[in-house]
């Protein structure tokens, strides 16, 4: 997987949510398409796991399933009390994962 | 109410509703629309320009980033880089995605962004060169041409480029494929129609490379120009081929004026 991308408010207001923008490179196989030289059918292969932690703590995750695009990308909303450091992590049908982490400081 | 008011109010609603029809077909599409002439960003869906308006979420962008990137590796047998010969590709390839595809004299045709590339990875970097619509080549391509983002199109057609222009002129007007039809008679004729599932534009290149939501990736102009041959049921030439290269300059000049939007989002 190639490097994610993610977009996190370097400042934020105690207790309001704010905007969390994540986005990967990933060309999320669906396995329902074949080879059109072979005729063979191409394994699937997409991103089935998405989490944002705060601190440690699991704040947002989603499962991904094949009919979700190619290079997905996820927008939501996270409140925070203190300033700290969301990381994100992108699993594929390979084991594969892609990390990220983003600090914040909340005023 | 009499049957005859009740109709003459029908008929104002009617009115009411075809000025209010009106202004939206006349909507000002600002830079994107020029005397007439306007990019696919016009025809593209609401959620279509937003995509591509922020920068974060267009996936175009994924493209841009690869390129400077590789701008900077050493490519070379000698390990020469792009930045090596170039310097900042920010001031050095400002303007370049805005005029091609140009002439040139030392090969008697035009060349474009995607065969300029190669042809300094072959001569001046003695590797070889990247397959039409690599990832590497698309990656470059959106990354030089995305620095004239913003400036308005504007290739060379007279001169010595007259006859490739005239070349892709013949080639946009000539009808092909089984179903008989030339460029024009969507792009030019029936522009804002849909055909079947899509709404059909003026055909503009000033988005190249664009990523298309249809593809899942990002896609070069050749490879546009591939599909719309296959939907006329025409044999497509090769990407790259002189044919597609001369239609290249006669569609950088059908959008002369428009801003380059590379990288572009469409459906």
């Amino acid at each position: 997987m190639d490097k994610p991308r993610v977009k996190v408010p370097k400042k934020v207001k105690k207790g309001e949510p704010f905007e969390v923008k994540a986005l990967v490179s990933h060309k999320m196989e669906s396995g329902q398409r074949k080879d059109e030289a072979s005729g063979e059918k191409i394994p699937r292969m997409i991103i089935n796991q998405f989490e944002c932690s705060l601190d440690g703590e699991v704040v947002f995750s989603a499962k991904l399933y094949p009919a979700i695009s190619a290079n997905p990308y996820l927008s939501f909303y996270v409140v925070a009390e203190k300033s700290g450091e969301l990381s994100f992590s992108w699993t594929d049908d390979s084991g594969d994962t892609a990390t990220a982490s983003s600090k914040f400081v909340v005023q | 109410m009499s049957r005859r008011s009740a109709f003459l109010r029908g008929v104002s609603l009617l009115l009411v509703m075809s000025g209010v029809y009106c202004t939206a077909g006349a909507e000002d599409w600002g830079e994107y629309a020029v005397d007439g002439r306007r990019s696919g960003y016009t025809y593209a869906a609401a959620e279509t320009r937003a995509m591509q308006d922020d920068e974060f979420e267009n996936s175009g962008f994924i493209w841009v980033e690869k390129g400077a990137e590789l701008w900077d590796t050493a490519l070379g047998s000698g390990g020469e880089s792009c930045a090596g010969c170039h310097g900042d590709a920010t001031e050095s390839m400002r303007g370049v995605g805005a005029r091609y595809p140009v002439l040139a004299p030392e090969r008697g045709k035009l060349i474009n962004v995607e065969q300029r590339i190669n042809q300094c990875l072959s001569e001046r970097m003695n590797v070889a060169p990247w397959d039409w619509e690599s990832e590497p080549l698309l990656a470059m391509t959106t990354y030089v041409k995305h620095q004239s983002h913003g400036m308005p199109v504007s290739p060379v057609v007279d001169g010595d480029a007259e006859p490739f222009f005239d070349a892709g002129k013949e080639f946009y007007e000539k009808r092909r494929g089984q179903l008989d039809m030339a460029c024009i008679h969507c792009h030019e004729r029936n522009h804002g129609n849909m055909l079947r599932a899509q709404k059909l534009s003026q055909g503009m290149s000033n988005g190249f490379p664009t990523y298309r939501l249809k593809w899942q990736t990002l896609g070069s102009l050749h490879r546009r120009i591939i599909g719309c041959n296959r939907d006329v049921r025409s044999e497509p030439y090769p990407a790259g081929s002189d044919e597609y290269v001369n239609l290249e300059l006669y569609l950088a000049w059908r959008a002369r004026g428009l801003p380059v939007e590379t990288p572009s989002v469409r459906n």
